[in-house]
């Protein structure tokens, strides 16, 4: 097991509109493509339990041709309200860069 | 068949800039329309909730400047969408006073289309009252008082509006919130090519540049048919390959196969993306499904004003135990605002965000490696100004002297600037996340025309 880190090429975060945030994890060959699609970690429950949403609410793609796995759910907190910290999302992939696969 | 449109998209918002250069490259290729978006919801709830632009004027006038004369010289359309950032009506006629000036300080004429889709909470009422608004995920059903709520709603326009302003004569059309996409499709669907390659080749360019490999070069210039479209880069120092085309879906989207538009909903599952030489690509494959049209809503709504406070610090023995002393410190202040201030913790809402410790992830524990420095920043949010202001007044004292341990000696943080104390103004938050079915694509949308350059407009005082 590695931290994702160490496994993707690169990763970001980045609104989809005000109440969605989406999070693309490029690879740079099949193996890697392969290991995080498999990866219980990159999984819908624990993406849910990561960023303290519901889990019927996590969205994952896997797209073969880019060897992107894209993982979208609803921001817990509306983009600019009040509590929000990270107006465009833009820090929101961090905490999965740690996650082992 | 119809013949094929090219499209020039300068950049991904009006007043980022596209290099002289590379708009002159693209402009010699003839494009038959010239589309750019002018915002977006991205920059926050406040840009629409005040009706204000966030782009200067001079920005936005340098931009629109290039592209009103190279519109003045091809005789093509030029499109603008969700004009001041948030497409408010006040958005519009700033853009369109920045027309008007800039028509008579290059002395030329254009008939200009105003396209405003600002709503009111009352003229929507009777959608709502008809079951004519619905929920986009993760909102529930609305309520009339959350459109009541709300300071500003704007609905965005799908490409029928610009359409028919451009069918009716329009030489420029200023639109007001529009899918960034509508924008760019606009003129492609007018003459007939298919939803598929339209949408989607807006789709992808819809950014600007963000689609080709140096992003900071200038747009792109699309060219649609009746089978797809090409895409390549404006500056010819640039490339767009199939790897940066198709991996554009991605970009923002919750979904990037299925992209939801008025009335449609783009599927390119099953696109191919080839190269057509070193910088340009052809997209086909893409496909385009029919839906009941709806317009979605954005609304923004007042939620208090705030004031900050930043202080400072980098004393190693309160870096070693960061967490406790802010623990401490959010309980002294508290009890403090509540016993010398008389205010209940139900009137305000205070914030502390620990820079360099868990602003951003509250999740970091106690037993990662202490900071190295922190700062601070305190948010005070409140019905009134002066009350957050007061707050965030009583709370100053202990930013700049709260002591690690009750009998330590009295420690001073660094306040970076002075007044301390620096205030937020009013706050906003997004109601809506919601879509009105209708029957006429234009029938929320309502339109001023105008000749620029003729002193015909004035920028409202």
């Amino acid at each position: 097991m590695s931290p994702l880190k160490d496994v993707a090429r690169y990763v970001r975060s980045k609104n989809a509109g005000p109440f969605w945030v989406t999070i693309d994890v490029f690879c740079d060959d099949r193996a890697a493509y392969e290991r995080l699609c498999a990866a219980p970690a990159l999984g819908a429950v624990a993406i849910a339990d990561l960023y303290g949403v519901g889990s019927n609410q996590v969205r994952i793609f896997h797209d073969d041709n880019l060897k992107v796995l894209k993982i979208s759910f609803p921001r817990p907190i509306a983009q600019g309200s009040t509590e929000d910290v990270d107006s465009h999302a833009g820090q929101q992939f961090v905490p999965l860069l740690s996650v082992m696969v | 068949m119809p013949t094929p449109v090219k499209v020039l998209v300068p950049s991904g918002v009006l007043g980022s800039g596209c290099p002289e250069d590379a708009f002159q490259r693209g402009v010699s290729l003839g494009p038959d329309a010239l589309a750019v978006d002018g915002g977006s919801t991205d920059s926050g709830p406040y840009y629409l909730g005040a009706a204000v632009s966030k782009m200067t004027d001079a920005a936005t006038k340098q931009d629109l400047r290039q592209l009103m004369l190279a519109r003045d010289r091809l005789g093509v359309p030029l499109i603008v969408g969700s004009c001041g950032t948030s497409g408010t009506n006040a958005g519009v006629d700033w853009m369109a006073g920045l027309c008007e000036q800039i028509a008579v300080e290059e002395g030329l004429t254009a008939k200009v289309t105003l396209v405003y889709s600002e709503q009111t909470a009352a003229g929507l009422a009777p959608y709502l009252a008809n079951g004519a608004i619905t929920p986009l995920p993760p909102m529930g059903d609305l309520a009339q008082s959350r459109l009541d709520e709300c300071d500003h709603i704007v609905g965005l326009l799908g490409y029928e509006p610009l359409a028919k302003a451009i069918a009716e004569g329009a030489d420029i059309v200023l639109a007001g919130r529009t899918t960034d996409t509508a924008v760019i499709a606009a003129v492609p669907l007018m003459r007939g090519l298919p939803a598929g390659a339209s949408w989607h080749a807006a789709k992808t360019s819809e950014c600007g540049g963000l689609c080709t490999v140096h992003t900071r070069r200038g747009g792109v210039i699309l060219t649609i048919d009746d089978e797809g479209f090409d895409i390549e880069p404006l500056a010819a120092d640039n490339a767009c390959t199939p790897f940066t085309i198709s991996a554009h879906l991605l970009y923002e989207n919750a979904d990037p196969y299925r992209l939801t538009e008025p009335g449609v909903v783009l599927d390119a599952q099953g696109a191919s993306y080839a190269a057509l030489d070193a910088r340009s690509v052809r997209v086909t494959g893409s496909r385009a499904e029919a839906r009941p049209y709806t317009m979605k809503l954005e609304g923004s709504g007042a939620a208090g004003f705030r004031t900050m406070v930043f202080t400072a610090i980098a004393d190693p023995k309160i870096m070693d135990r960061i967490g406790d002393w802010l623990d401490r410190l959010e309980t002294f202040l508290r009890e403090g605002i509540d016993r010398v201030l008389r205010i209940p913790a139900v009137d305000y809402r205070l914030d502390l965000r620990p820079y360099g410790w868990n602003a951003l992830d509250p999740r970091h524990g106690p037993t990662d490696r202490p900071p190295l420095e922190v700062g601070l920043m305190v948010l005070v949010t409140a019905a009134t100004q002066a009350r957050a202001t007061e707050i965030a007044k009583y709370c100053n004292p202990y930013l700049l002297h709260f002591p690690l341990n009750q009998d330590d000696p009295l420690p001073s943080f660094a306040f970076p600037f002075s007044p301390a104390e620096v205030a937020l103004g009013p706050q906003y938050e997004f109601k809506l996340n919601h879509v009105v079915h209708l029957a006429d694509p234009c029938e929320l949308a309502t339109t001023r025309t105008f000749v620029a350059g003729l002193g015909e407009f004035h920028v409202a005082a």
